[in-house]
């Protein structure tokens, strides 16, 4: 690892303060990501800000019909909260199935989206169900905040304060692992928010996104049958070592068609 | 270097540590700690989990200086060679082990689950033991003994 600096400042304004002061620092979060890579020296910051001790970034709560829930939550406290089984099961399933319980005793909600994999769970969850990202300067719609392969819409100095999940009417996400990383291969989210019917695929392309075909077919009729049939095409899909562009577009179906039928069995909020 | 406090296996300690030393070699290098194996490069293996404030985690993908002020147990603070903690025993009546390697990030990581999930079954133990890899046993002995050591650490009755 090369050398840096580290810092842990108290509060978000001073978090904020450091980061303006020195543009090659970078946040640190659970550092499931960021530290293996700082020690294949594939990146060499100046500085790490350490968010664990802003309380601001803190915190899972319900504003009527929205679940806010803190950048800096660990996914082992997303899966043990009380609140998310009872109003968003399906997020905290998903959350289940991200890498193995040592990573998810460490690593963040906040550190998994702003980090945008390709291959990375929670991505799918936050576009299918229409999440807000809410920083320390603005709000970013899910449909804006994906830009590309590991790269979001936060710019240069802004920080991911927490991520707003609007409760879906019915939601399930079923995920193909990629035996040796962990990581997905395929997964697929479906969520019905207000009506409005959203598939979210990861792992499949250089960034996350929506398979309109299906969710156009979802919106006649909700149901495993509607989508039998319909081609997804193979461009843009991966082809890499782990799996052909024509198995990933497989798995795009069969995911789904999986996905829908335990969204439909689930209870009104999810699988 | 920035100093830390950090309370191991019951012991306070405060040292001098450069920021980019990682947990695991602080516990192996400055503290002599060497039961903490580093099995990869790559935060995938588990041989170096231990315990932070009562959470098993990999002591591989954390600084010491984020550990400040933490409350780190390793495989040598759990029992002693007179009396082992009944997970360690538990390993060595089922013969969990072959090389040993992984053995000590097994048995942290065994310790947290038998905590969290006193009445685990197999397919628990087994799914709750994703981050640690061995390459001999082939797990069969590792879950049983698992099973076994999660048993004998239940709270009497
Ligand atoms: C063995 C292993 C298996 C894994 N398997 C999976 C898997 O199956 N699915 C999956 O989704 N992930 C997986 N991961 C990745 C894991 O989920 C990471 O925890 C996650 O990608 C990053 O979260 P973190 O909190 O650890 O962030 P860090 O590693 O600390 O940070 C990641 C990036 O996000 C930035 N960042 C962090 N917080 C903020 C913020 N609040 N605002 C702005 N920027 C921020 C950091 O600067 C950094 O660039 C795996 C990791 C490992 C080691
Ligand atoms: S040394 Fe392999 S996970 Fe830490
Ligand atoms: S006993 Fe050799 S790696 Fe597990």
């Amino acid at each position: 690892m090369y050398q840096f600096q580290y810092h842990r400042p108290k509060n978000l304004a001073e978090a904020l303060d450091l980061l303006a002061q020195d543009g090659d620092a970078k946040l640190l979060a659970g550092g499931q990501t960021l530290l293996p890579t700082l020690r294949q020296r594939l990146a060499a910051p100046s500085a790490l800000v350490d968010l664990a001790g802003i309380s601001e970034l803190t915190g899972i709560s319900t504003k009527g019909e929205l679940l806010s829930i803190g950048a800096m939550t660990r996914y082992i406290e997303i899966i043990e909260s009380p609140l998310v089984q009872a109003t968003l099961p399906s997020l905290a399933r998903a959350v289940a199935l991200v890498g193995d319980p040592l990573v998810r005793n460490r690593g963040t909600i906040g550190g998994s989206l702003a980090n945008n994999d390709p291959t990375a769970d929670l991505t799918a969850a936050a576009l299918a169900m229409h999440a807000t990202f809410v920083t320390d300067r603005r709000s970013i719609s899910a449909d804006e905040f994906f830009v590309d392969l590991f790269e979001t819409a936060l710019e240069q100095g802004e920080i991911l304060v927490r991520i707003e999940f609007p409760l879906p009417d019915r939601a399930a996400y079923v995920k193909f692992r990629n035996p040796a990383s962990r990581y997905a291969l395929v997964g697929v989210f479906v969520a019905e928010v207000h009506g409005d019917i959203r598939v979210a695929v990861t792992g499949a392309k250089a960034k996350v996104f929506r398979e309109h075909a299906f969710e156009a077919a979802l919106q006649t009729e909700f149901s495993a049958k509607a989508v039998k049939g319909l081609d997804v095409g193979t461009t843009g899909l991966i082809d890499d070592l782990h799996a052909s562009a024509e198995y990933r577009a497989n798995l795009i179906s069969v995911l789904t068609r999986r996905a829908i039928s335990a969204a439909m069995i689930g209870s009104h909020r999810g699988a | 270097m920035p100093d830390v406090t950090i309370t191991v296996n019951g012991k306070r300690e405060v040292r001098s540590v450069e920021t980019r030393t990682l947990l695991v070699h602080f516990l192996r290098e400055q503290l002599r700690l060497t039961g903490t194996h580093v099995g990869c490069d790559t935060s995938q293996c588990g041989a170096c989990v231990v315990h932070l404030d009562g959470r098993s985690v990999k002591s591989c993908a954390i600084l010491a200086v984020q550990a400040n002020g933490s409350e780190i147990t390793t495989i040598e603070g759990i029992g002693t060679e007179e009396q082992l903690h009944p997970m360690q025993e538990a390993f060595r009546e089922h013969h969990a082990l072959q090389c040993g390697f992984c053995t000590p990030g097994m048995i942290m990581r065994a310790i947290d689950l038998a905590i969290r999930h006193s009445e685990a079954d197999e397919t628990t133990v087994r799914r709750e033991l994703e981050g640690n890899l061995c390459r001999c046993t082939g797990y069969q002995n590792i879950v049983a003994a698992i099973l076994a050591g999660a048993v004998a650490m239940r709270p009497h009755v």
